[in-house]
């Protein structure tokens, strides 16, 4: 076990929780809470996978998952932001959408043999340097390379632009927004769509780069929530949410190597030979999820973190009082 | 200038505006003229109809009928930003300020400029010139949240004016300031009126009027009862009768009366809000059985998260609250309950009743558990009826019967409903949060009435209130609560008020304490 090795394929895994997860930090600084990334992110991957197998192309493929996951999601935005619905309900059922909706679509893809996958390659220079060099800049996925670049840009875009400051203002004060002209239903209908390509993002990061090929449910297994759980974590902050998205990378995939038929410091490996250690440690990165959903899921708690204001609140003009 | 003199020419118009909501006619015809450089009081009580017409100019609310004019030219307005256009500005009664960010971003926020990026620190200088040349002095990079609720409006009135905004529409402005506070929000208005600009002053309180407006019209249920009458040549008296409908005595009857025992014992309470911030900061104060005693303070300065500690729904930090000479804080509300608390909320809706239950359900929230409504393990419905029924004839609950949702009850229905309840327990402590807000004349008087037999009645009663001449009226003893702090404490006499004293809480208000007012009081007098 190189961890050398552990951490560059964590960064490559991580990168799929770092697309949902920057995606649900920007619905949810519209003040839309979405519970449905793990749908969507089936809906891309399955998008993905078999549109590069029809075209050939795997860069079509891409662009057809987050077009997928991101018309997906305007179900979520139609039922949260326009009829006003409880958005933690909506999130569910839209999971469970995506989930069908890929399951059916999907079948007998997993039997569709190799496909064009996106390109790997190292980056001169960067490369060369000591540990991070081979972690982060050696036969990386360009997908990878994105997600290092769009993480400091939506940083940027949310805390030192004009869009990003309405953006803000509209997660936390919507009448605020609104009574300047600004359009809330429109921004949140438009952060709630790229919520939903970001997440079908993700899904093609896996079905194309990082765990090619189509696996049904498992291909995404629980990640979309993982990434939702990362997103309090992280405080609603990209940068944040992009360290938090690689140490779960690298935890996921030190849990996998664990299992391999090892010497660890000299002794046998307890997590081969009793495999209820390792179910055990696969679990971990659900228990957090399920204690930080849990504990986030506390209003009071909630304000601290500094959560948007108006998270999971639809807005609705003209009404008194707040 | 003369804003008075017929000729001026006219900054808006509107006629005939008609606005519905279901169930209310908030807006019956009403006919409104604002002139160039005029400050223009828009007076009515509570609910008639003032936020509404001014949110349709505002853009926010579209009109049912009627027309605006805006310097002569017809406008339709679909939204705030039509409006903000034509140079209308609105500073709403809820600040609509985003907290988390600074004074600059709030100002720009919703503006073509700058386009893309924001650098902030070039707009932070324009902003602080622009206050400087209407004396509106606020630090454009502090938060809002830090900011106090005076600077808040100072920065409403910088985001209108930095839009170029013409007319400025001010919703109950004075509503959350301190008597000091309000002087200079005056002189302020009075320097823009004098620059050009025209000024709609929004207000239920007549002493007001008389001291900043050129011109006055009120609203009564939707319609107007004067238009534009010259504020010099009307009395407070005939406003009030515009205003209500009828001859009003604002006298409120209270007796000289001595003071008994101590019931509530507050002491070097310390408590966080919900934002997990020091609300109380080491408070103290007690009130004595048969006494009313105030607390005066401006909005957001610990008084519900006092109110929620005394009645066991927050959590004390540090300290104690005795009732009875028994320790209630940090206990469940029923211990309290059990020995003498009851509590009227600030919110009537949602803490204080519900909103669905009939108003038998909601009188009997609180003496279910005992008989004779209690038996055994079941409720006697048909006592809890007849309970409610005494209750709905001996607090003059207008309602059609006793199962009907308090949801469907006025504001001061629902508010004999909470009193009702919480009376007949026949506590000896009551806690009451803004108990008149939003009520209309006739309702606060049978609020005043009810508080004032608890006190003849030997209960402790703690008023808190942000209205200063309700408190003054009712109130034996005002505290004066500043961050969580008592800054002092005052005796008030029985009949009008002195100047010292009002002048005195009001810097209480801002933070002086009571001792500072008293050295500098000898200083200047020695
Ligand atoms: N958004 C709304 N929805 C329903 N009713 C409303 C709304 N806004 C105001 N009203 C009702 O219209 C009437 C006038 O309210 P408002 O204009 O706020 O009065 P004011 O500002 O004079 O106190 C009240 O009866 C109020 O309950
Ligand atoms: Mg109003």
């Amino acid at each position: 076990m190189d961890p050398i090795v552990i951490l560059q394929a964590g960064v490559a895994s991580g990168t799929v929780l770092l697309f949902a997860a920057l995606g649900e930090v920007f619905a949810e600084r519209s003040g839309v809470l979405n519970l449905g990334v793990e749908g969507m992110m089936l809906i891309g991957a399955m998008t993905a996978f078999s549109t590069t197998i029809a075209t050939g192309n795997p860069w079509i493929g891409v662009l057809a998952a987050m077009i997928a996951a991101g018309l997906l999601s305007q179900i979520h935005a139609f039922i949260a932001v326009t009829l006003q619905a409880d958005q933690v309900v909506s999130g569910l059922a839209l999971t469970m959408v995506g989930a069908g909706i890929s399951l059916v679509l999907g079948e007998g893809l997993s039997k569709a043999g190799t496909v064009s996958l996106l390109p790997n390659f190292s980056i001169p220079w960067l490369s060369a340097l000591p540990v991070l060099g081979p972690i982060f800049f050696t036969k990386q996925s360009i997908l990878v390379y994105l997600g290092y670049l769009m993480t400091p840009l939506a940083w940027y875009y949310i805390n030192h632009t004009r869009p990003g400051l309405h953006l803000r203002a509209v997660g936390e004060y919507p009448a605020a927004a609104d009574a300047l002209g600004i359009n809330v239903f429109r921004l949140r209908y438009a952060y709630i769509f790229v919520g939903g390509a970001l997440a079908g993002l993700a899904g093609a990061t896996i079905s194309l780069a990082v765990a090619p090929g189509w696996f049904s449910e498992l291909t995404t297994g629980g990640q979309g929530w993982i990434a939702v759980g990362l997103v309090i974590f992280a405080q609603w902050d990209p940068i944040r949410a992009a360290i938090g998205s690689y140490a779960f990378g690298a935890l996921r995939r030190l849990i996998l190597d664990i299992q391999a038929p090892l010497l660890l410091f000299g002794v046998d490996n307890p997590f081969y030979y009793n495999p209820y250690f390792s179910f055990f440690l696969q679990m971990l990165p659900y228990a957090f999820t399920v204690i930080v959903l849990v504990i986030g899921s506390r209003e009071a708690v909630r304000k601290r973190l500094g959560a948007p204001a108006a998270l999971g609140e639809p807005y609705i003009r003209g009404e008194r009082g707040k | 200038m003369n804003a008075t003199n017929n000729s001026f020419p006219l900054a808006v118009e509107m006629k005939g505006i008609v606005k519905r909501f279901p169930g209310v006619l908030a807006n019956d015809h009403v006919d409104f003229e604002l002139r160039v450089g005029e400050i223009h009081a828009l007076l009515g009580e509570n609910g008639a109809g003032k936020s509404t017409l001014m949110n349709i100019l505002a853009g926010l609310y579209k009109q049912d009928a009627g027309i605006i004019k805006v310097k002569g030219k017809r406008l339709e307005f679909s939204s705030p930003r039509d409006a903000i256009k034509a140079g209308i500005g609105m500073v709403h009664q809820h600040f609509m300020l985003v907290p988390s960010q600074t004074v600059t971003e709030n100002i720009l926020l919703g503006l073509d400029e700058p386009r893309f990026l924001m650098r902030l620190s070039e707009y932070d200088k324009k902003i602080a010139d622009l206050g400087d040349s209407y004396g509106l002095k606020v630090d454009p990079r502090a938060k809002i949240w830090q900011l106090s609720v005076g600077e808040q409006q100072r920065v409403e009135l910088l985001k209108m004016l930095y839009r170029g905004a013409d007319v400025l529409v001010m919703d109950e402005p004075t509503a959350v300031l301190a008597p000091q506070e309000i002087e200079v929000l005056f002189d302020t208005l009075r320097s823009m009126a004098a620059q050009g600009k025209s000024v709609i002053f929004i207000s239920h309180k007549l002493h007001e009027v008389s001291s900043i407006a050129d011109r006055v019209s009120v609203l009564r249920r939707g319609k107007a009862t004067a238009s534009g009458e010259p504020a010099k040549g009307v009395t407070k008296q005939q406003l009030a009768s515009m205003m209500v409908g009828r001859e009003v005595v604002l006298f409120v009857d209270r007796k000289p009366k001595q003071a008994g025992n101590v019931i509530l014992d507050v002491k070097d309470v310390h408590a966080e809000n919900d934002k997990g911030l020091p609300a109380l900061r080491g408070l103290s104060l007690n009130v004595r059985a048969g006494e009313i005693v105030g607390i005066a303070g401006v909005a957001g300065n610990g008084q519900i998260e006092l109110s929620q500690v005394i009645a066991g729904m927050r959590k004390c930090k540090q300290g104690d609250v005795t009732l009875n000479g028994e320790k209630v804080s940090n206990r469940d509300t029923l211990y309290g309950i059990e020995h003498g608390m009851s509590y009227v909320p600030e919110d009537r809706t949602h803490v204080g009743s519900s909103p669905n239950l009939s108003v038998t359900d909601n009188v009997i929230m609180k003496n279910y558990r005992k008989a004779p409504i209690s038996k055994g393990s079941l409720l006697d419905m048909n006592a809890a009826s007849k309970f409610a029924q005494q209750l709905k004839e001996a607090y003059d609950i207008i309602v059609p019967t006793v199962n009907t949702p308090v949801r469907l009850l006025s504001g001061g229905n629902l508010q004999r409903v909470i009193l009702a309840r919480e009376i007949s327990g026949t506590p000896n402590f009551m806690v009451a949060v803004q108990p008149t807000r939003g009520l209309d004349v006739g309702a606060i008087e049978g609020v005043h009435r009810l508080l004032l037999t608890q006190r003849e009645a030997d209960a402790a009663v703690l008023l808190i209130s942000e209205e200063l001449e309700e408190l003054l009226a009712l109130s034996d003893r005002v505290y004066v609560i500043y961050e969580g702090k008592i800054m002092g404490e005052v005796q008030v006499g029985v009949g009008e008020p002195d100047e010292r004293l009002l002048e005195a809480i009001g810097l209480m208000m801002t933070g002086t304490s009571l001792e500072q007012i008293q050295n500098e009081g000898v200083a200047a007098h020695g």
